[in-house]
């Protein structure tokens, strides 16, 4: 180790770029404010590499370990530390931040500075909760990180969009009290830490575990999200700009997921243990259900929406089945997921720039005018319908198997995905990609930029690398997954 | 790494990196230079196989690990090759079959926009097929299998501007992955009980599991996996009821109906089955079920063939009846028969195929056999290598065809198993179907009164069933032909029909010489010369082969007594009587026709088995997607719960708007009341 602070870097690097971005004030000044901001998020890309190059995989332990007192008084510290199921995630976020800021380089023409500013902000903070090991400061970052994407969507966004925030108000209100609620339970027991790793040691009794599981899943559930908590999100995809969407599927959803990781099972594994089965049937429900769900959308945006959900019920599916296969590939599925649903969203923003909708009966024969366009959202679309070679199969993979090892009719019904979520993908790559040039609008369409060319291009390269040679991935994970799935399997009590 | 196994890597790569020239850089390297790239790609890749051939045939056999894909929970994900007798005769077939069809495509695609993306589709394919087929384990034969049904998917809606062309892709794409569920589970089943994906591993533990069952179902771990994973072989090689997709694929343009839905993808479940011999021979119920899938397709799907106007459609269904007739030699344990029908159909099958387009060249692309007749005299090389395919398909003794279905019809003979009276009637009788509607279709087309070169209004007004057949026809044509407003394709009156360039004539002739000489030449050393030994296992219950090795003296004897069995004689009945219905009394047919009405209506519809489907699979989705997302999202979640607590706490609001009026006196009113409740409370308090 070297002593550099990346993990601060990652966090800061982008901040410290949004608020130079801010700086550059108006519109006037819009590419200074867009340059400031491809630098530092090439730079938080930059600073977040050698987590995972200076990754230590045979330990378990925190790495990159950060830790000041803060806030003495209540025993609050600044503490950052990455293990093998965080630091994936603080490169992912670091990355698609940086192809956020591409693909809204011109489509955004107001507000440009305070547009990338935002972006930034937001990558900083989320790096923020993936790194946290003080549960304080995993609240701050986690509830700050949700600032900027309502201003985001607040201001980029669509006609709907109050509507749209007040539904994901009234659902994430709740949540985040009781979380609070719990994290000051868990200090008080804890005889005055805030520190998560010490948490995670606390010996709780079945009804105090109850409760924090409760209040936890209360609030990453609307995060992942679960069903039946889940219908903020098709709206607020809706009413996103292409750049808040794809953070929101990308790694948004992420936090929830991660949330499961680092608090619920490991703090209460046996609460987490008795409701297995009631999150691995919403998790089911999650994939089927809203499969179907999906498939009658006429919106592509609330379809990639709801396949999102039901791409996250695999993770919590595989989480909660407690075995190596289907935690490590729900981990690789969240990794994966943010390469795919990022890139859907980013193909269906390509669309939208042109032609101002987002309803597939609009469109039809897109593959006439936009050839190019039309081999990468092929690609995705595959990827999102979990094709071997893309990212999308291995955790889809990895995941079913251990679904059937765990219990087969769960293997059963996780695996009706195939056929589901090809449908509703496919049917809609149908509809609006091949067929005769349907109307003139879409004649006039042109096909992708060079701008537009080298994101999907490079998303596309993580698409198909990861689908083809995940090992490095997977690799990373093995310690950390197996000394969590060893501590959920002691009891506390 | 040694030559041989770089020998190994080549094979594969070859014709990737074809794919990848053509496919990205097609516009650089113009369509001269994408046919040139794939092809030497494919050259190189069956010319090392001759290599690898002959590497395995004296004795070297391979099983190794290319690089580690992933690991977790203490599986080894990895990608390896398996090359043995089964492997290589595969990679043969493929690569031969494929430089076939890449040479035949510059002739037939030689006017198509899409020339260089055709190409780079084609090789994508080899490639993908071969990773199948080399596979030392579970996770790339997966990896193939889907790979596989992607390139179908892209070829099949290579004409993507036609409506029927993107729903059969779509269609083909999603029966496959109700396969692959199947298959999926199977594999999920050896992951979690064997604990490996690597063949030889599960292979050597399959003993230990025979005993076990599934916890929670109770079955038989065995039978489970060994259905999961013929489910998975029904999609990909169509079996009944999984065989919806494969007449619709011929939407795709003909070069990939020879290559990818005749010859290779689709025997790639009939290979895995093979391949699992180890496993299926432990379950009895598994290859019971396997033989009746098998036998219903063989029969049923053959009667299909019999009322096709169209000429792929009756090449396609002939292929449907011949992939359950490898299908029923799987499920009597007689695995090698049913890969030397794999291989002998593989030549036979593609030599029909290319033949069946290049009458559709000669026909300016029409594919209505109604509209041909008399093709001889025009196409003598089509001709002569259709007869001979023809021939070669019914079991035609000396001819390839004839060693490979044979030797399934005595395998089904002597077998005890459960459905095995079933299965011998369905393909004795399958012999007779096939050999008419062959036939039938070789009058249609090649001899009779020439029908082409009229106006052919009075077919359109035929009935449902053609006028479909027509649309699919006409949909065909709309595309490929540049007078797209033109009503009529095909020959304009007074035109004649002309033999195709020697792109196409060549790769027919090349398919010809296996169709008649590879089961004289062959039969001997595959089944009876120990050359699947290692590689395929067959039980001491299950010992058809080992039978029919004592009946066999030589190929010769076998093809003259064949001349004596039934087989022949009802297959010489099929073509008698086609040779009567469509060569000296047509009348006849159509009186059948009139008078069997409801039967003849059945066929045409498929027995209503895309109906069924579209009603209630995908009607039913829709369905119930409609129903959950209006009902179960917006009326219950959102409308209830979510917009319910809004309203519930707007609802509070305006009960406590009330106690904030603003007035003074409401105010001290209130406060009053209250300071004598808490007095009241005061003074009671003992």
């Amino acid at each position: 180790m070297t002593g550099i602070p990346f993990l601060s870097l990652a966090i800061w690097v982008p901040i410290v770029g949004g608020l130079l971005a801010l700086a550059t004030g108006s519109d006037r000044n819009a590419s200074a404010a867009r340059f400031v901001a491809l630098f530092f998020a090439l730079a938080g890309l930059v600073v977040s590499i050698p987590l995972y190059t200076g990754f230590d995989v045979t330990t378990s332990a925190m790495q990159f370990v950060e830790s000041y007192a803060w806030i003495p008084r209540f025993n609050i510290y600044y503490a950052l530390g990455v293990d093998g199921i965080s630091v994936l995630f603080v490169l992912l976020n670091s990355f698609i931040t940086l192809i956020v800021v591409i693909a809204g380089w011109e489509v955004i023409q107001v507000k440009v500075a305070q547009y990338m500013a935002g972006f930034l902000i937001m990558s900083g903070l989320i790096n923020g909760i993936f790194s946290a090991l003080d549960g304080v400061l995993f609240y701050v970052f986690f509830e700050a990180s949700l600032i900027p994407l309502f201003i985001i969507i607040g201001v980029w966004g669509g006609p709907n969009r109050v509507y749209a925030a007040i539904k994901f108000f009234l659902y994430t209100l709740a949540g985040s009290l009781l979380m609070l609620i719990a994290l000051l339970y868990l200090f008080m027991e804890s005889g005055g830490s805030f520190n998560i790793l010490d948490w995670h040691q606390l010996k709780l009794g079945m009804d105090a575990q109850t409760l924090i599981f409760w209040a936890f899943l209360a609030s990453f559930a609307v995060k992942i999200p679960m069903f039946p908590v889940h219908t903020w999100l098709p709206d607020a995809h809706v009413e996103a700009p292409t750049g808040g969407s794809i953070v929101l599927a990308a790694i948004g959803l992420k936090l929830g997921a991660y949330g499961f990781l680092r608090f619920s099972l490991p703090i209460a594994p046996d609460a987490s243990q008795a409701f297995a089965p009631l999150i691995i049937t919403l998790s089911l429900i999650a994939v089927i259900y809203i499969g179907f769900v999906a498939l009658v959308q006429t919106d592509m945006k609330k379809l990639v929406a709801y396949s999102s959900i039901s791409h996250m019920g695999f993770v919590t599916l595989g989480f909660f089945i407690f075995n190596p296969l289907g935690m490590e590939g729900a981990l690789v599925q969240m990794i994966s997921h943010g390469f795919v649903s990022g890139a859907m969203f980013a193909c269906i923003g390509v669309l939208y720039d042109r032609m101002h909708s987002r309803q597939i009966a609009d469109y039809g024969g897109v593959v006439n005018v936009m050839p190019k366009f039309a081999a990468l959202f092929m690609l995705f679309s595959m990827a999102n319908s979990g094709l071997p070679a893309t990212s999308g199969f291995v955790g889809e993979f990895m995941v079913a198997l251990g679904a059937v090892q765990f219990n087969f009719w769960v293997g059963f019904a996780a695996a009706t995905t195939l056929i589901v979520g090809a449908a509703y993908t496919l049917w809609m790559y149908k509809r609006v990609v091949f067929g005769a040039i349907t109307n003139h609008h879409v004649s006039e369409l042109t096909d992708i930029n060079n701008r537009e060319f080298v994101f999907l291009a490079i998303l596309a390269v993580c698409v198909l690398v990861m689908g083809i040679y995940p090992f490095p991935v997977t690799e990373v994970m093995h310690a950390s997954v197996n000394d969590l799935l060893k501590h959920v399997a002691a009891s506390k009590l | 790494m040694t030559g041989m196994q770089k020998l190994y890597l080549l094979v594969p790569l070859a014709p990737l990196f074809g794919a990848i020239v053509a496919g990205l850089f097609g516009k650089v390297v113009g369509r001269a230079g994408a046919h040139t790239v794939t092809i030497l790609g494919v050259a190189v890749s069956f010319v090392s196989s001759l290599f690898v051939f002959q590497d395995v045939q004296a004795g070297n056999a391979f099983n190794g690990t290319l690089y580690t894909w992933a690991t977790s929970g203490g599986l080894t994900f990895e990608v390896g090759f398996l090359i043995d007798t089964l492997t290589v005769m595969m990679m043969l077939v493929v690569t031969f079959v494929s430089l076939m069809v890449h040479i035949y495509t510059i002739g037939y695609m030689s006017e198509d926009p899409g020339y260089q993306r055709f190409f780079s589709y084609i090789s994508l394919f080899t490639f993908s097929m071969l990773m199948l087929v080399m596979s030392n384990n579970f996770l790339q034969l997966f990896f193939g299998w889907e790979a596989v049904g992607l390139v179908s998917y892209l070829l099949i809606g290579f004409w993507y501007t036609r409506p029927t062309a993107i729903f059969a892709n779509m269609k083909a794409f999603l029966v496959n992955r109700v396969g692959d569920f199947g298959f999926l589970l199977g594999i999920g089943l050896v992951a979690a009980y064997a604990g490996t994906l690597n063949y030889a591993e599960v292979f050597a533990k399959a003993d230990s599991l025979v005993a076990m069952t599934v916890p929670a179902t109770g079955w038989p771990l065995m039978t489970a996996i060994c259905i999961g994973l013929f489910i998975g072989a029904m999609g990909k090689s169509a079996q009944v009821p999984l065989h919806v997709w494969l007449p619709d694929s011929m939407e795709g343009p003909t070069p990939i109906s020879a290559l990818i839905h005749a010859a290779t993808m689709v025997t790639a479940g009939i290979f895995m089955v093979a391949r699992m011999s180890p496993l299926f021979e432990l379950s009895e119920t598994a290859l019971s079920f396997v033989l009746v899938i098998g036998a219903t397709t063989a029969l049923f799907m053959g009667f299909l063939g019999i009322v096709q106007n169209d000429i792929k459609r009756v090449v396609a269904y002939s292929t449907l009846s011949q992939l359950g007739y490898m299908t029923v030699a799987l499920g009597v344990s007689a695995y090698s028969a049913a890969v030397f029908h794999l291989m002998t159909h593989a030549f036979f099958k593609a030599l029909l195929f290319l033949g069946a387009g290049s009458v559709i060249i000669g026909m300016h692309h029409d594919q209505d056999m109604r509209n041909m007749g008399g093709l001889w005299k025009y196409m003598p090389v089509t001709w002569i290598t259709s007869l001979l395919g023809s021939l070669a398909l019914i079991g035609f003794p000396f001819l390839s065809g004839f060693y490979s279905k044979d030797m399934i019809i005595e395998a089904v003979k002597l077998s005890h198993l459960p459905g095995s009276g079933y299965a011998y009637f369905c393909v004795i009788v399958g012999v007779f179907v096939t050999a008419f509607y062959s036939f039938r279709m070789y009058f249609l087309v090649f001899h009779g009164e020439e029908r082409f070169g009229k106006a052919h209004d009075d077919h359109h007004a035929h009935d449902d069933g053609h006028a479909k057949a027509e649309a699919h026809a006409d949909g065909h044509d709309d595309h490929h032909d540049d007078h797209a407003d033109e009503h009529h394709h095909g020959l304009a009156p007074g035109q004649k029909p002309h033999e195709s360039p020697w792109v196409v004539t060549v790769p027919l002739a090349l398919l010809a010489i296996p169709s008649v000489i590879v089961g004289y030449l062959t039969v001997e050393p595959m089944l009876f010369g120990g050359f699947f030994d290692k590689v395929i296992h067959m039980s001491e219950a299950h010992g058809v082969m080992h039978e029919l090795g004592e009946e066999f003296h030589g190929a010769a004897a076998m093809a003259i007594h064949g001349l004596t069995s039934l087989p022949f004689a009802l297959a010489m009945a099929g073509v008698v009587l086609a040779y009567l219905f469509y060569m000296v009394a047509p009348a006849i047919p159509a009186a059948i026709m009139r008078t069997f009405k409801p039967l003849h209506t059945l066929l045409e519809n498929k027995y209503y088995f895309d109906r069924f489907n579209e009603l209630v699979f995908a009607g039913g989705a829709r369905l119930l997607g409609r129903g959950l997302w209006k009902f179960g999202d917006q009326a219950l979640i959102d409308g209830m719960v979510v917009n319910g607590s809004a309203k519930f706490v707007g609802f509070i609001a305006q009960l406590s708007k009330l106690f904030q009026s603003g007035h003074i006196y409401q105010y001290a009113f209130s406060m009053i009341i209250g300071v004598f409740i808490l007095l009241t409370f005061w003074f009671n308090r003992g």
